[in-house]
């Protein structure tokens, strides 16, 4: 006996949504691939036992983004001349609505994510995840931090108080001790060879405009690499020494390799 | 064909009519805007709305029902398809020797253009972004009272504004002493100890009493460059706050980090004032007062060896005073 079933009221509606959604995906998809890109992107194969430690380069990320746009925000109160800026800075904390937690994202959230650029670093170190065939993403890491240091360095002088000033002679004068370029260096740096409001408004726009745009080219291009050689496992992976494949039947390894709590069972 | 419907004159011209119109309303708006401008807007219009009318009419057409054309397949169509390997090849094989010559030269040409334009581009923008820190860096000369304000033999601390234009940044420190004239020629002799550390730049202190604590006024000096703060200071040497480094009062390094001696400014006197000229770099200092004898060398930045073998690291320095 045939069974026919006409589809309930709820039924319908959810395809009439499920379609309502697609529509516009599979536009967009059908004239630029983005769907299948973000799907790639997203959803890619990863080791079976990844560790809690990798997710600190997109910690690392996200710390990034959270500067990008709280910078951004601050950049429509922020007045780069010598009799504007610390006013202005003034201005943003006690008056402009949510100033003050702003710009407390903005200074203690560099501090983070220099942070946590060095423990993603230590990590990568530890898991030897910088080796074969992944040492030209270390570099373009090590190119990331540098970068991220030098927007501290930058950002330090903003709000023009005495401790910024001081530090930014002290910083430009290192810079100076530099062998042979060094000099030259300072000099650029100061825009003459005193500290001035040149110094500030060039390291204003080094600190929004050409350092942050390194940055993000260079961790496109690391995100890059990192879809392109896929995620290591951690050094005491079975699953990555082939403990699978010896004598005992596969299925029984495999449920005992599930089993085994991380890092605890010493494989070797 | 079925014949289409009635058709106006080509429909090339409404464009052109379009653009004339364009151009009417244009010139009308300098020369007339009242009128001509209006007849201009209004030609556009008309001919716009004919443009969009004639392009669209293919689309707003009624479409007429076709059938589908229908044909017995022939025998060969019916056949397989030969295999690619049988056969003639499609394309002849390319012919030794020559090789695309002018896909390469127009290849060349535009990496060569594009390098051209982008060089074009760069050279001026390169030339604004670092030139202006090296070119035109030229001294100030400050004006710092009259010599009489400065007793012989005693200590002040002079702060003074390098280009009072330029505001508060350009704040700095000196440490002044009168020597008195020096015999034999009597020339007057000035001891200008400028407070940039010669570690790091940081402002280095005198270390002792000033000021009221010694029981004696600060003097305020007006000058050309402003106002010009005298405090009256007894060193025992000179101290920088950052990282410790030391001076005696000659400001030669006793102590910490600095590579040589403070840095000092040249002195003239100008119808009896004191004016300060640009700074040297002073490697170190022998003996006192008038009678010091200073190696002097061209002023270095903070951190760099002006003698020894540590100067060779810094064979050439930017321009400045």
């Amino acid at each position: 006996m045939a069974i026919t079933r006409t589809p309930s009221k709820a039924q319908v509606r959810r395809e009439q949504v499920i379609a309502a959604v697609n529509y516009p995906l599979d536009w967009l998809e059908e004239r630029s691939g983005l769907v299948g890109a973000t799907r790639y992107f997203l959803f890619r194969k990863v080791p079976s036992d990844t560790n809690w430690m990798q997710t600190l380069g997109s910690a690392a990320l996200t710390a990034f983004i959270v500067q990008a746009v709280t910078g951004v925000i601050l950049a429509m109160y922020y007045k780069p001349s010598p009799h504007d800026a610390y006013p202005s800075i003034q201005n943003i904390t006690d008056h402009v609505t949510m100033g003050w937690l702003v710009r407390g994202m903005h200074k203690w959230g560099a501090s983070v994510f220099i942070i946590l650029m060095f423990l993603h670093m230590g990590r990568v170190f530890l898991f030897g995840a910088y080796k074969y065939p992944r040492e030209l993403n270390w570099i373009i890491g090590v190119l990331i931090l540098v970068l991220g240091l030098t927007e501290g360095f930058t950002g330090y002088l903003l709000p023009w108080d005495q401790t910024a000033y001081w530090a930014s002679v002290v910083g430009i004068n290192l810079n100076g001790t530099a062998p042979f370029l060094g000099p030259w260096l300072s000099q650029f740096l100061r825009g003459g060879q005193e500290i001035s409001g040149d110094t500030l408004s060039r390291f204003y726009s080094l600190h929004m405009l050409v350092l942050p745009g390194g940055i993000i080219a260079l961790i496109t291009l690391h995100l890059y690499l990192v879809i392109r050689l896929g995620v290591t496992s951690p050094p005491w992976s079975r699953e990555a020494a082939g403990d699978e494949v010896v004598e005992e039947p596969s299925t029984l390894r495999t449920g005992l390799t599930r089993a085994a709590p991380h890092g605890t069972g010493g494989s070797r | 064909m079925t014949p289409g419907p009635e058709h106006g004159p080509s429909p090339a011209i409404w464009p052109l009519g379009f653009a004339v119109g364009i151009a009417v309303a244009l010139v009308g708006l300098i020369v007339n805007p009242e009128w001509v401008a209006t007849i201009g807007a209004a030609i556009a219009i008309v001919f716009g709305f004919l443009w969009a009318r004639g392009a669209t009419s293919e689309m707003r057409r009624s479409v007429p029902t076709v059938t589908a054309e229908v044909r017995e397949a022939t025998p060969a169509e019916v056949a397989a398809a030969p295999p690619a390997t049988v056969g003639e090849a499609a394309m002849p094989p390319p012919e030794p020797g020559e090789k695309f010559p002018r896909s390469r030269f127009l290849e060349g040409a535009t990496l060569g253009l594009g390098a051209v334009i982008g060089g074009i581009v760069t050279v001026p923008v390169a030339g604004f972004a670092l030139l202006p820190s090296f070119l035109g860096q030229k001294g100030h000369k400050v004006d710092l009272g009259p010599v009489d304000a400065y007793p012989v033999g005693k200590w002040f601390i002079a702060t003074f504004m390098v280009d009072p234009s330029e505001g508060e940044v350009s704040r700095r420190t000196a440490f002044v002493r009168n020597n008195g004239p020096v015999p034999p020629k009597n020339a007057p002799s000035f001891t200008i100890i400028s407070n940039r550390c010669a570690h790091l730049g940081c402002p280095v202190q005198a270390n002792g009493p000033s000021g009221a604590i010694l029981g004696e006024k600060n003097v305020t000096e007006h000058t050309t460059n402003g106002s010009i703060l005298l405090r009256p200071v007894v060193p025992a040497g000179f101290g920088c706050p950052c990282h410790g480094g030391q001076y005696d009062t000659e400001g030669n390094r006793t102590a910490g980090p600095p590579v040589r001696a403070l840095d000092r400014y040249g002195f003239d006197i100008v119808n009896g004032h004191l004016v300060l000229l640009s700074t040297f770099s002073v490697s170190h200092v022998v003996g006192t007062g008038g009678q010091a004898k200073i190696y002097k060398y061209k002023l270095a930045g903070p951190g760099e060896h002006v003698d020894g073998p540590e100067q060779w690291f810094y064979p050439l320095n930017p321009p400045h005073h």
